[in-house]
């Protein structure tokens, strides 16, 4: 059936309900509830969550917004929680102490503190370990939760609380970690990298899929912030759509090894668009600093370049 | 009939695995307990077993994922020592708050640093507050018996908490003992078959685990918790109590060696106690009055009932195999002091830190305890009363 958004929120309620404390604004729950969208109605899920924006805002004692099963343990162990509850599933059916013919789908949500950085050992070896499951990046590049600090995921001159841009370092002086890539590198049957862009079809694919390809599959999700990011509210979708047309957030997947470029913009914008509607690039715009724009473009269409190749060679492999 | 073997304290941890068949068992190998996984894949690579083993990338991932397992329905298991447990100690917290009937199998070992695999108590000592029920194992059967009792109690609906069996790395866990095992049939019946009352696995009644909880829940939480802790003293003797009938072990709060008509005695636990039982008897020819309380349950700390089966001795030595470092004395000696001073018992008591990394303790040692308790008996005052076994002073 061709994906129509329309036809998927009539079908589909939403299995994350209003009423949670996300700001107006925020990505995340935008993707997230598209995401959840993509179960089939008839199965149930399992939903391991990390500390972050996302559980503190959704499961305050006694109220949860999510409809599904859910567990939040602690920050840096959403995957590994995550294998144990499908490791149970697993085993309890294999002993007959569970309905046979109904599905339970396992999936993991982490921002990218909880991802990039502290959970990701523990990312790794879930999916090294083969557990049929899904793992959520929602990235929106710093520690939000604890209130805008650098993470591995920030781009290079953002300024954060803990990268800010002053007088001698102007913001965060590394680039960002690839984190699609390393988790491609665990040769997954499925990885792939979304933002909430095009009518939500990218996200929503994407997501059905990571799902219902058996083992281990990540998902890196954009998830913009306007308080980290400092835009204002009702411009998250442009600000998506931007990240995807500077191809500073290329959308893609890779199938057992095969990478597919999901989205090619025609004319690829120049990272400026990407930049100037941020208050964490503001620095980048004053006189004087035109090298940290430069910088930036040279690193977007390094990655960019990279994975036009990847694309090719992984696709003449016979 | 029971079944007569002799095995390694891991190996009996092992076999108790192996008998209660958990359904899942996630851990990473540390010094000594390396062995229990070792154990456990092997019965679960050849169909022993019906349990998912999640060979883990790290103690922490150990016990998310069986805090993840538990929740989701199952019963879940785990191994480790030391460091290991220093690296679950987030998820510990986390495992006992969430009410999850976890049973972990504690081989005891010096927590670092410096780096030491030798056995002493510091890993138990320092989760001693995390909400987990501590069985302490002199033996091998021991620690065999604790484990297969260990889901009984933890998954009392008035308990709900999680346990660990402690025993004392290489000392037992590397020894090989005779023991007596109990049939595979007999333990399943034992044991029963896990049914908890809400789990994320029933799609019929999907539940939310590990909120963020405030200030207007999070003390009636705790005090929960608390009150599940107290509540295991009397289900941990309720569950002894069966299992004597079928086994014919017995089995306390502690154990009390010789102790009725004791003038002295040594508090310990785990395997220092079956030295001082050997020490004791020697005493005992030559007409001295010693007595051994061995503590089994250290958490919930039966305080009052220690207290009560100390009041008639004129001094008392309690050993810790792991040092406080707070300058007052060892954990279970703060303990049995506090007891004592509630139930208005003042005896003269000293704490005595002993074995740290793995440094033997001999019967000379636990002799020279004695005769040091002999003295201050007839003092009205202990002098220096947080004393060393086997220190060296230069």
């Amino acid at each position: 059936m061709p994906y129509n958004v329309k036809e998927v929120v009539a079908e589909r309620p939403s299995r994350f309900t209003s009423g949670h404390r996300m700001c107006a604004g925020c990505g995340a729950p935008v993707v997230t509830r598209m995401i959840l969208r993509a179960l089939k109605k008839e199965d149930h899920a399992v939903i391991a969550n990390a500390t972050g924006c996302m559980e503190v805002s959704s499961f305050i004692y006694p109220y949860t917004s999510w409809t599904d099963s859910f567990i939040h343990t602690a920050f840096e162990c959403a995957a590994a929680t995550c294998s144990g509850a499908e490791a149970a599933y697993k085993s309890l059916k294999k002993q007959g102490k569970l309905p046979e013919n109904e599905n339970t789908k396992f999936i993991a949500f982490g921002g990218d503190g909880g991802t990039y950085d502290i959970g990701l050992q523990s990312l790794s070896g879930a999916m090294e370990r083969g557990h049929d499951m899904t793992y959520v990046c929602y990235d929106n590049g710093a520690y939000m939760n604890t209130g805008i600090q650098r993470s591995s995921a920030t781009p290079r001159f953002a300024d954060t609380t803990t990268s800010p841009a002053g007088s001698v370092i102007p913001g965060k002086m590394q680039s960002r970690k690839d984190l699609t890539e390393i988790m491609e590198a665990h040769h997954l049957p499925y990885v792939a990298q979304t933002a909430a862009y095009l009518n939500l079809k990218d996200l929503y694919e994407k997501a059905e899929k990571a799902i219902y390809t058996e083992g281990p599959t990540f998902l890196n999700v954009l998830a913009p912030c306007p308080r980290g990011w400092g835009y204002p509210t009702e411009d998250l979708m442009t600000i998506n759509k931007l990240a995807v047309e500077t191809c500073y957030w290329p959308l893609y997947e890779i199938v057992n090894g095969k990478y597919k470029i999901t989205y090619k913009p025609v004319k690829k914008l120049p990272i400026e668009e990407f930049l100037k509607p941020q208050k964490r690039f503001k620095h980048m715009f004053k006189s004087g600093n035109e090298w940290m724009i430069e910088e930036f473009q040279k690193e977007v269409d390094k990655r960019w370049e990279t994975l036009l190749k990847l694309e090719e060679m992984s696709n003449n492999e016979n | 009939m029971s079944i007569r073997e002799r095995l390694s304290g891991n190996e009996a941890a092992a076999t108790a695995m192996k008998q209660i068949n958990p359904d899942v068992v996630a851990a990473f190998p540390i010094t000594p307990s390396t062995e229990i996984p070792q154990y456990f894949s092997t019965f679960v690579d050849n169909g022993l077993v019906d349990t998912e083993f999640v060979a883990v990338e790290s103690e922490h991932s150990a016990m998310s994922a069986c805090i993840g397992a538990e929740s989701a329905g199952a019963r879940a298991m785990t191994a480790t020592s030391a460091n290991g447990l220093s690296l679950m100690w987030e998820m510990i917290y986390i495992a006992s708050s969430l009410r999850l009937p976890i049973v972990m199998s504690l081989v005891n070992r010096a927590v670092s640093g410096p780096l030491n695999i030798h056995n002493d108590h510091s890993d138990a000592m320092g989760v001693r507050d995390s909400g987990w029920i501590q069985l302490f194992s002199e033996t091998n059967q021991e620690a065999y018996d604790n484990l297969i009792m260990a889901h009984r109690i933890a998954e009392n609906k008035d308990v709900l908490l999680p346990l660990m069996v402690c025993q004392d790395g290489f000392i037992t866990s590397h020894s090989i003992e005779n023991i007596e095992l109990i049939e595979d049939e007999k333990v399943k019946e034992f044991v029963g078959e896990y049914h908890p009352e809400h789990y994320l696995l029933n799609r019929n009644e999907p539940i939310a685990v590990g909120p963020l909880d405030v200030q207007t829940y999070l003390f009636e939480h705790k005090y929960q918790q608390a009150e599940a802790m107290r509540n295991a003293k009397k289900v941990i003797l309720e569950v002894a109590k069966e299992f004597e009938k079928l086994t014919g072990r017995k089995y306390g709060l502690f154990e009390e060696y010789k102790l009725e008509d004791a003038e002295i005695a040594i508090v310990c636990m785990n395997s220092t106690a079956g030295t001082t039982k050997d020490v004791v008897d020697s005493l005992r020819e030559r007409g001295i009055k010693a007595g051994l309380l061995k503590v089994r349950v250290f958490r919930p700390f039966p305080a009052e009932e220690i207290a009560e089966a100390l009041k008639h001795l004129k001094a008392i030595a309690v050993l810790d195999k792991a040092d406080s470092l707070n300058g007052v004395g060892g954990a279970l000696f703060e303990d049995v002091a506090t007891g004592m001073y509630i139930n208005k018992t003042t005896i003269p008591m000293a704490s005595y830190v002993y074995g740290i990394g793995g440094r033997d303790t001999t019967a000379k040692d636990i002799e020279s305890v004695f005769s040091d308790l002999i003295k201050d008996s007839k003092k009205e005052k202990i002098e220096n009363p947080y004393r060393y076994i086997g220190l060296r002073k230069e």
